[in-house]
């Protein structure tokens, strides 16, 4: 278990690296994005048309914000992860055509994201659900928010932060899924159980 | 003073967790080992410290926000607790700021102010006395989102019930941001047993059911569920569960309804206790 501090853009020897269990602070520019922009940039994409990020080494972040607009800036009032359970459609394309090299999130992702991790060597790490307030202390600026209409929550989101985590690296490039280790384990467990 | 009564509490379950809930995830951390469970739960530590600091709210999922009212059938303003209901939650949204979180099922538009058809929820009770009290919940949809329930066939007794908790929560895995409170609800109806199963979620930490029969279940569902290891945000560890708590209605002689209801960590609630004159006093429920 190791602790790495990352900024953006992350290389591709640098997402490789991770591990399971390691723990990474990052700092520079991340976007969010939920499961309405996913499916508005890969829809773009598909088109053959540009989307308003650059995420070539990009960190995503499933996260649905709450910011509130003062005096011409907006501001974040709450910045925790949101279920990524909801992106594991979408999720392996959007590794492929936009190079992201860290997906962040919650509650993990399956199959078709872990293989799409291990064939374009990125990662997924989990932020501790609910822990919002931390990360907000995290943040130092919004860059700039692209398709306000989706709503706030479902907007993407690119701000600046520093040293924002814990994130734990839960998917690595080599396949390893712990979500999927920690199952199977309780799977087993619970059918030793004697109930009644 | 309704109004005013009822922001206060929704303002201060968005920043601050109930003291059960808090020195519960305090003793989680002491018996967890693993580096892991262990960060997490640190994480979730300094995380209530910043939000009560900064005066943010803990979760950016503020829920949505649910309301249990006992309405004294004496008490002076009761005409005004519905209106009163939706503007606190209306200045809540503003001024917290809770995340806007009613969305139309069919266009996908989100209203922007936590209000809409059935938003807020609220449920009321008609009690005797002269005063109101007014409970807020604050649920994320993540953990909203593993409710389940089992209609079993009553032949299955406990052993059936103790069965399908434990299914629901390997089923909930990592999604519902463990450590988790798992509310169960046996008997009523199908509505009945998940109304009922989501309440017992709000009962304090610590507490037990009444009846020995229960109680016994309750700590042995505990034991049982965090056996599995599923741990801290389902990384791995001992504690998935803070808490069991066990409702039962009668059932139909037909039934045996069992619902299941969990909500995070982030546990968010808060009693407003109003007197006639409208004045209150916010509580820990």
């Amino acid at each position: 278990m190791a602790e790495y501090r990352l900024t953006t853009p992350i290389s591709g020897e640098e997402a490789r690296a991770l591990r399971v269990g390691d723990v990474v602070y990052v700092s520079g520019v991340i976007v969010t994005a939920r499961d309405q922009a996913h499916r508005r940039a890969l829809e773009l994409a598909r088109k053959g048309e540009e989307i308003p990020v650059d995420l070539e080494g990009g960190v995503v972040y499933h996260c649905g914000p709450i910011v509130r607009e003062e005096g011409g800036e907006w501001r974040i009032y709450g910045f925790g992860p949101t279920t990524s359970a909801r992106m594991e459609d979408l999720e392996a394309e959007f590794i492929e055509r936009f190079g992201v090299r860290m997906v962040v999130g919650k509650g993990g992702m399956f199959q078709k994201t872990t293989e799409a991790l291990r064939r374009f060597g990125a990662v997924y790490a989990q932020h501790p659900g609910g822990v919002s307030a931390l990360a907000v202390a995290s943040v130092r600026r919004v860059v700039a928010v692209h398709w306000l209409d989706l709503g706030v929550p479902e907007a993407m989101w690119v701000v600046e932060v520093d040293e924002f985590g814990p994130l734990t690296v839960t998917i690595d490039s080599t396949g390893r899924n712990l979500y999927q280790e920690v199952l199977e384990e309780a799977r087993r467990r619970a059918e030793r159980l004697a109930l009644g | 003073m309704v109004e005013e009564g009822i922001y206060r509490a929704i303002r201060r379950a968005a920043i601050r967790l109930p003291s059960d809930v808090q020195k519960a995830l305090e003793d989680a951390l002491e018996r967890e080992t693993s580096p892991m469970a262990r960060s997490i739960l640190e994480a979730i530590l300094r995380n209530l410290r910043a939000a009560e600091e900064g005066g943010l709210p803990i979760c950016q999922d503020t829920g949505t926000p649910t309301f249990y009212v006992e309405l004294g059938e004496g008490f002076p303003l009761k005409a005004g607790v519905r209106e009163a209901i939706l503007s606190a939650v209306r200045r809540a949204t503003e001024e917290v700021p809770l995340r806007p979180n009613a969305v139309n099922p069919w266009t996908n538009e989100n209203s922007g102010d936590n209000t809409g058809r059935g938003v807020p929820i609220i449920h009321w009770d008609v009690v005797e006395g002269d005063g109101l009290r007014v409970r807020y919940l604050a649920k994320g949809g993540g953990s909203e989102n593993v409710s389940a329930l089992y209609m079993l066939s009553p032949s299955r007794g406990i052993a059936g019930i103790e069965r399908a908790v434990i299914d629901a929560a390997l089923r909930a895995g990592p999604k519902p941001c463990p450590p988790v409170i798992v509310g169960v609800g046996v008997g009523g109806g199908a509505d009945a047993a998940l109304k009922v199963a989501k309440r017992a979620t709000m009962r304090p930490l610590g507490t037990k059911s009444p009846d020995s029969t229960v109680a016994e279940l309750e700590e042995r569902l505990l034991e049982e569920i965090n056996s599995l290891g599923m741990g801290p945000m389902g990384l791995g560890g001992r504690t998935y569960a803070l808490g069991v708590h066990v409702e039962w209605l009668h059932r139909h002689p037909a039934s045996l309804p069992v619902g299941v209801s969990m909500i995070c960590w982030a546990a968010r609630r808060a009693l407003v206790e109003f007197r006639p004159d409208g004045s209150y006093e916010i509580l820990e429920p």
